[in-house]
């Protein structure tokens, strides 16, 4: 009941906005131009996003998505830029390419196992623990790129990231669209999925069941750690390059999406598709933004603290509403 | 005819479509102990609410100090000299006993800076209004639930009462601090205070009270003189069922024990402990907070681990080094604090019943397989008689006894050889107390090897095969149940003859 409820006023909340920017900007909001444009930004910080709502989900958060995305790009980068001479034929870069690539998803498993571990073995709380690692792994990035952007890719990595199926739906479209699929699949069917969310709700009592705690929470941001990574390569095919500074303020607005897409921010709750829609949601508010002149830029900041703090609010108010009606409703159902 | 310090009649109070009070009454004389007992869910919450100005009636009328009133706020409350202690105590955990204490009387007096030379003096008469050793500087959240407690009906003591409400007061006690707290309440009384004692236990109700009012779904059933009411009219009363106290004498063990535990110790909680347990039995093990009785059983549910000494399961030698190993190894744990260590509250019934049996539940790629998860929630909802309709609705909208029903269908879903219980019935209503209490023996007659952990020796007396007493970390006796009595258990655990 609760998540449909949720989805439900999403996807209101989603027709609005997309009613208020075709009303407003008819004639530069729905093109295909639009579309397509948008269709190529959401998905890096959309794959982000999804990453920080796992850790919500355990009652935790991740703020390293975005280290772990620059310094396994950068990995991958400095990889390709050493081992495939400039002009190089697409035969020659290929397996370096596929090569570059599992050395960034490594870079970002092993980003999320080590914030992991300072959670699970330590006990640091969450979000001390990956504001250490963003911090640490934007200094490693610098530190090995003299804080310089890495060029210079051969010409196959960022064909093969803008590749376009049917003439419309970019690759890194439909990774985001595999990831969604899959991590939903996973919170909702799987066996790991409702070990998450009954560590998110109690901790103890999830040490009590025997749920293994420790392993759960390393899992879910090495899960994290490689969403962050998969990221990273899209940026990277975006820009045609790998800096350590990209994509710094899609930390806060992947919290956002998480919150706006209904992760309980205390652990426990939240759906991916909630998710997925608060990524539309935000990419139609956004880029509607970016047409009106008299809305400048330096504003953006102000509206996402904004919304945060609204979605926040909201979703405690409903949050209260809905823990009345449930205990009305077990009250009924034990009297039936 | 003694005054009447408060009186209600004809309350209703409705929440959204459920009718949770249908017109009680309840009066309550100057300086009288008054039980107001009944099952979870009867409406005793609900009234104690209105009365302490929390909820606003739907009908009916509060007459208190001469004043006849439709609804009451909860400074006119307190001005009337009404005070509730609460189940949860309302106490700070992280600051000290003393800034506990002293806390809403510097408050009250509009002070914007603590004395602590005052706050101390506050807070040591606090305390030795109930004889109440404990150090005043310790953070609370160190102490016991039980000190806890006490410290919270300190705190109600500062205030000026005429009528104090305790609301299950004895939930966490042991039997020494119940006396304790008992005695309180005499001398509370014989200042002339009057108490409103809640409960569902019917020995501390014919202990303690005076004059009684029993509710029932929301309605008043029985009102009278405590010395008129014999123990099968309370336990019908509140139940509206009838039960035969039949005495249970327990199969006994069979065949080869289960669990051998040996030389088992661990600094500073137990040392030296072994015994066997072998399947059909019930071994029971009682003793007071602090006497290593919840250490021993969480070391061998691997939530600890032991500083020397073996587990064997079924002869062979158990290294049990976490809950999953234990798991493994066929056992199963009913924590004491169902709250916060059994049940995972906001989630739904179905998850909190089949989350220790997942992997057995799940198919290709770690996938749970609907159905078999709704048919094993099914079966454990029918088997244990779980009160409910919707098993996706969260597990707190559940009684307390549904609750524990939830918490053991958790483990018997599993394949399940030693079963243990800690404080099976806490806080728990009579039937469903009634209905554990059967599911144990079933269970042991079934061949299951079951501990109980309880400091409810009534319980202990007619559930156990055998009865194991702790005192400070060690064993201090085994006893068998059938030769031995209430007191001689009690005098071992206290170690005070």
């Amino acid at each position: 009941m609760k998540k449909d409820q949720n989805l439900a006023r999403l996807l209101v909340m989603l027709a609005v906005v997309f009613a208020l920017m075709a009303a407003l900007r008819p004639g530069q909001f729905v093109t295909m131009a639009n579309f397509g444009s948008m269709m190529r930004q959401f998905p890096e910080y959309g794959i982000m996003a999804i990453g920080i709502s796992l850790t919500m989900i355990t009652g935790g958060i991740d703020l390293g998505v975005v280290g772990t995305a620059n310094l396994s790009a950068i990995l991958a980068a400095k990889l390709l830029i050493g081992a495939v001479p400039r002009g190089a034929p697409p035969e020659q870069a290929l397996p370096f390419v596929a090569l570059a690539a599992l050395l960034a998803l490594a870079c970002g498993l092993a980003c999320g196992a080590f914030a992991g571990l300072l959670i699970s073995r330590f006990k640091i709380p969450a979000i001390l623990a990956t504001l250490g690692t963003q911090q640490l792994y934007t200094g490693i990035a610098i530190g090995i790129t003299n804080g310089r952007p890495q060029s210079g890719l051969p010409l196959l990595y960022s064909n093969l990231g803008n590749t376009e199926f049917l003439g419309l739906f970019p690759l890194s479209f439909l990774i985001f669209l595999l990831a969604a699929l899959a991590i939903g699949l996973m919170l909702s069917r799987a066996r790991f999925g409702t070990c998450m969310y009954m560590l998110g709700t109690n901790p103890k009592a999830a040490q009590y069941a025997g749920l293994g705690n420790a392993s759960i929470l390393v899992r879910t941001y090495m899960l994290s750690g490689l969403l962050s990574s998969v990221a990273g390569l899209i940026m990277m095919a975006r820009a045609n390059s790998a800096k350590a500074e990209y994509g710094t303020p899609y930390t806060l607005q992947c919290v956002l999406i998480a919150v706006l897409g209904g992760i309980d921010p205390n652990g426990g709750f939240g759906k991916i598709a909630g998710v997925t829609l608060a990524v539309f949601i935000l990419q139609f508010l956004s880029s509607g933004l970016n047409m009106f002149n008299s809305i400048s830029n330096f504003y953006r900041d102000v509206i996402w603290g904004g919304v945060l703090i609204l979605a926040l609010v909201v979703n405690s108010l409903l949050a209260r509403r809905e823990a009345r009606l449930a205990v009305r409703r077990g009250a009924r159902a034990t009297r039936a | 005819m003694a005054s009447t310090v408060l009186k209600v009649e004809g309350i209703e109070k409705s929440f959204g479509g459920v009718r949770a009070l249908k017109g009680v009454s309840l009066e309550i004389r100057a300086g009288e102990i008054h039980c107001l007992a009944g099952e979870n869910g009867s409406g005793k919450s609900t009234l104690i609410k209105v009365i302490s100005g929390a909820h606003e009636p739907d009908a009916g009328w509060i007459e208190i100090g001469g004043r006849r009133l439709t609804r009451l706020s909860p400074i006119e409350a307190i001005s009337h000299g009404v005070q509730v202690i609460y189940q949860d105590f309302s106490i700070f955990p992280n600051l000290t006993v003393m800034e506990n204490l002293a806390l809403n009387m510097e408050l009250m007096d509009k002070r914007a800076f603590m004395n602590y030379r005052r706050a101390r003096a506050i807070a040591a008469r606090a305390v030795s209004q109930i004889g109440f050793d404990i150090d005043l500087d310790e953070r609370v959240e160190n102490f016991s639930v039980a000190d806890r407690q006490l410290i919270a009906i300190c705190r109600a003591l500062l205030q000026d009462s005429k009528l104090i409400i305790m609301d299950e007061p004895t939930s966490a006690l042991t039997k020494k601090e119940v006396k304790a707290l008992f005695s309180v309440i005499k001398d509370l009384q014989s200042r002339g205070i009057s108490i409103l004692f809640v409960s569902h236990k019917l020995d501390e109700v014919f202990e303690i009270s005076e004059r009684y009012t029993i509710l029932r779904s929301g309605e008043n059933v029985a009102m009278g003189s405590t010395d008129e009411l014999d123990r099968s009219a309370f336990a019908f009363h509140m139940t509206g069922r009838e039960f035969s106290e039949e005495s249970y004498r327990p199969a006994g063990p069979r065949g080869d024990p289960i669990l051998s535990v040996k030389g088992l110790s661990r600094r500073g909680c137990y040392s030296g402990i072994s015994f066997d347990l072998a399947p059909g039995e019930i071994l029971g093990i009682t003793g007071l907070l602090g006497s290593g009785r919840t250490e021993l059983v969480e070391t061998l549910f691997g939530l600890t681990r032991p500083d020397s000494g073996a587990v064997e399961v079924r002869g062979n030698r158990a290294r049990i080094r976490s809950v999953k190993e234990a798991i493994r190894h066929g056992l199963g744990y009913v924590p004491s604090d169902r709250l916060t260590e059994g049940l995972f509250l906001p989630q739904t019934i179905e998850r909190n019943t089949v989350i220790a049996v997942l992997d057995r539940l799940a198919g290709g790629l770690g996938l749970l397989r609907r159905k078999a998860v709704a048919e094993t929630t099914a079966r454990w909802i029918r088997d244990l008689s779980i009160a409910t309709k919707d098993p996706s609705l969260p597990v707190r909208t559940l009684s307390g006894g549904n609750q524990q029903k939830v918490v053991l269908a958790r483990w018997l879903a599993n394949d399940l050889s030693v079963l243990i219980l800690n404080g099976p019935t806490m806080g728990v209503d009579i039937g469903s107390k009634y209905d554990i209490h059967a599911l144990m023996r079933k269970l042991a007659a079934e061949g299951l090897a079951i501990i109980i952990v309880s400091d409810d020796l009534p319980e202990v007396l007619a559930c156990a095969s055998r009865i194991i007493v702790m005192r400070e970390g060690a064993f201090v006796r085994e006893l068998d149940p059938a030769s031995t009595t209430e007191s001689v258990l009690s005098e071992l655990s206290t170690g005070v003859a």
